[in-house]
């Protein structure tokens, strides 16, 4: 047992850094930093920028673009990222469609979307939640009914994140009535821009335009868009959900935050001196810290797990936790940041009114604390919620 | 980075774990708490036989080159079982004494000793009025000849009823809050001017008040720098919290099965109580904090041997920290869940809770180390 980095993953780190040094543009940089969403344009010129490396795609099988690190270096690699920070890849495609496509489509899927993944050509999005199946996700509703060479799509999908960028839709569509809910599913690839599709933005909390309800209405899909086989779609979703374990936690991500909310505590003021002084606030922080270093060594735990079992792409309950516990952190990081800004973090700007000429109100970096804050609160909502998790490690792991 | 035991470490958990389960049930260890010690000697000969007591010591002391990994293997083990010997106090407190703070002629004199199980330690630290502060110390060692003279009382000294030498902290010079100032002194149990007396604590366990009226000690028996001890203290200590930190692993782990298996027998309403989502859910809490808390073990093991005194102490801190709060909600829900037999004297999950509640209170609890990180700057102030 030795829980350092070797020389060499300690290497690759190195190199990772250097190469973040060089080629993420800077202004790109400090936007994330400072807490601001990602943008599309940032976002797909830095998936260029990773793909012309090479490191677009790391997990993936090597003959798919891959890079052939082990867990660790993957590991290494999108903590590193995260810390920097540079923009996270897009997980619609990178970490959700583009690994059940390998696994699952066919050898003309593989080759037609698979490249433009790792480009960021096609813009993914997930087409699972409705609003009858949030929890209950198998219970969908949305149909696709056999018509020649295509299937005739209508249902409604929701939650969908970012759909307004979106090229393609990856859904669970109902094809079976007939049978076991779970066992009438299908997983289908939709063109964005096939007749019958409409997206609506739904305003969250924080003002973001980051979900939407997608409409479809007699959408024309080609049979070979299908994954897979017919009714076979669940399957094909449970690996997608639990093909998540080195992303999950975000302890990079995490970290980051924490060394911004240092370095902001020592601007702001309490009681006449800097909030980093205040105790109190140090123990809440430090609880964090503490909690979050735990869940690092969770984390590099299943990571170590995975490379000696090699990926099977069955979930571990293990990942339960660190969603769980990932959600926790982030949520709780998001809180304090939050705090530090005072009554600074009220002002609330409204994302509608674009081209406005007026000076942003100072604190700058205070701007984006609230939303941040009422925003994270759907990490321990989304990909099975933590009630679903905790259902999950109490069967799976359990025993109950 | 590797997660993996060894062949040897494996062989050493399976041969232990094996041991335990043979010997050390319920049942065993209420016989052993009866004993006059209020433990076992023939499992402690069992230990002795089986290498525990020369585990961590260098080979060249007559020990057999142990790691800190092994202390861990160890503990969790001896957690698990809610083991009552005096391991703790004289192989991981009084060894590392003798490891960090023993000159030559000392680690020949004693190691061998502790190794082959004849010699037991314990440490006199806590005083009256010191809570957790290793640097309040009010006893004192006053120059006399060539050694110097002990005098002062020592509360809740870790199985010091049975131990046969003392490592203990007192003040040579400064006042009683000083960091700077504490010696470290080995004094023999049946010294003229010790007086011990034992008593049980909550957890099932053994603690003695010793006091110390002109206790004479020679110059052989000061280890470290008798002016400047602290530093000694706290590597002692910090080995000490990685190995409570893998002992608390092993309780929570072990309340929790009864827990679960108890939620999967346990009918109500006529149903299988395991089959309410409320009580699932806090079963689901308790499984996370241990995962958390295994984590937060192998961290403190892994820094245990650092040579860094602050990055040392930082894990440490964390450590302590973590196991302090999941060891609560571990047993606190394990009680809860257990219902009215969880309350039971008789029954062995308060047991677990008991040695997990008091391990919280041994060197410093959660919000003691909570505060010392964070007024230190925090866990990731330095990366």
């Amino acid at each position: 047992m030795d829980l350092r980095y070797t020389p060499e993953e300690l290497a690759f780190r190195d190199e990772v850094r250097a190469f973040l040094k060089e080629n993420l543009p800077e202004d790109v940089r400090q936007r994330l930093d400072n807490g601001e969403y990602g943008n599309k344009e940032d976002l797909v010129s830095w998936s260029r920028i990773l793909n012309q490396k090479g490191w677009a795609v790391p997990h993936w099988p090597e003959k798919y673009g891959g890079t052939g690190w082990d867990p660790m270096r993957q590991y290494i690699f999108l903590e590193e990222t995260q810390k920097w920070p540079a923009p996270q890849p897009l997980a619609f495609g990178v970490n959700m469609v583009g690994p059940v496509i390998y696994t699952f489509g066919s050898e003309a899927q593989k080759a037609q979307y698979l490249p433009r993944i790792a480009n960021l050509d096609d813009w993914w999005c997930q087409g699972f939640s409705e609003p009858g199946a949030g929890s209950d996700l198998a219970s969908l509703k949305t149909r696709a009914v056999r018509d020649g060479d295509h299937y005739i799509v209508n249902g409604q999908k929701t939650w969908t994140t970012l759909a307004q960028y979106a090229d393609w839709i990856f859904c669970l569509v109902r094809t079976d009535t007939q049978v076991k809910k779970q066992e009438g599913i299908s997983f289908l690839l939709i063109d964005m821009k096939t007749p019958g599709i409409e997206v609506r933005p739904i305003v969250t909390i924080d003002g973001g335009r980051e979900v939407n309800e997608v409409f479809l209405t007699d959408v024309r899909v080609p049979i070979e868009n299908l994954v897979g086989e017919e009714n076979k779609g669940w399957d094909y979703a449970k690996f997608l959900l639990g093909n998540e374990r080195t992303n999950i936690a975000r302890v990079g991500m995490s970290k980051q935050r924490i060394a911004r909310i240092r370095e902001l505590a020592g601007k702001e003021m309490s009681r006449g001196r800097p909030l980093i002084e205040d105790p109190r606030f140090l123990e809440k922080l430090t609880a964090v810290e503490i909690e979050l270093k735990a869940l690092e060594l969770t984390q590099l735990r299943v990571v170590a797990a995975d490379a000696k079992r090699g990926n099977t792409g069955r979930p571990d309950p293990a990942s339960s936790i660190l969603k769980i516990k990932g959600s926790e952190i982030q949520q709780a990081t998001t809180h304090l940041l939050m705090q530090v800004m005072g009554p600074h973090a009220l002002p609330y700007h409204d994302y509608d009114i674009e081209g406005s000429n007026m000076p942003p109100i100072e604190p700058d970096y205070a701007a984006h604390a609230a939303p941040s804050y009422f925003n994270y609160r759907k990490v321990s909502i989304y990909g099975g919620s933590n009630e679903i998790q905790k259902n999950i490690i109490a069967k799976a792991v359990l025993g109950l | 980075m590797d997660f993996d035991l060894t062949e040897e470490q494996s062989i050493l958990k399976d041969s232990l774990d094996r041991l335990l389960t043979d010997k050390y049930g319920f049942e065993d260890r209420k016989r052993h708490m009866a004993a006059p010690e209020g433990w076992s000697a023939q499992m402690w000969a069992s230990y002795a036989e089986m290498g525990l007591m020369a585990l961590p010591f260098a080979e060249a002391d007559g020990g057999l080159g142990g790691t800190p990994v092994e202390t861990m293997i160890v503990m969790e083990s001896l957690g698990r079982a809610l083991a009552l010997e005096p391991y703790f106090p004289t192989v991981v407190l009084g060894g590392s004494f003798l490891r960090f703070g023993g000159n030559g002629d000392q680690r020949a004199e004693y190691i061998p000793a502790v190794a082959d199980g004849s010699l037991k330690l314990a440490f006199a630290q806590v005083e009256r009025n010191s809570r957790y502060d290793l640097h309040h110390v009010e006893t004192t060692a006053a120059r006399d000849g060539e050694g110097y003279l002990l005098n002062g009382q020592k509360s809740v000294v870790l199985h010091g009823d049975s131990a046969d030498k003392f490592f203990v902290t007192a003040r040579t010079a400064g006042g009683s809050r000083d960091e700077a100032g504490i010696g470290v002194f080995l004094v023999d149990a049946r010294a003229e001017g010790v007086s011990v007396r034992g008593y049980p604590t909550q957890d099932g366990a053994r603690a003695a008040e010793v006091t110390f009226d002109n206790v004479r000690v020679g110059a052989n028996d000061v280890f470290g720098d008798p002016e400047n001890g602290l530093p000694l203290v706290r590597r002692v200590v910090d080995a000490g919290i990685a190995a409570l930190a893998a002992e608390s692993v092993g309780v929570m782990s072990a309340m929790h099965a009864l827990t679960v298996d108890y939620l999967k027998v346990r009918k109500q309403f006529g149903v299988a109580i395991g089959q309410f989502q409320v009580l699932q859910h806090k079963a689901v809490d308790m499984f996370v904090a241990i995962e958390q808390a295994r984590s937060i073990a192998l961290y403190a093991t892994m820094m245990a041997d650092s040579e860094d005194e602050d990055e040392r102490g930082r894990a440490m801190h964390a450590a302590k920290a973590e196991i302090g709060r999941g060891g609560r909600l571990c047993g606190e829900n394990a009680i809860q869940l257990h219902g009215g037999v969880g309350m039971t004297m008789e029954y062995a999950v308060g047991h677990y809770f008991k040695r997990m509640t008091m391990i919280d209170t041994t060197f410093g609890d959660g919000d003691h180390h909570l505060y010392l990180l964070s007024a230190g700057g925090g866990l990731f102030a330095a990366a």
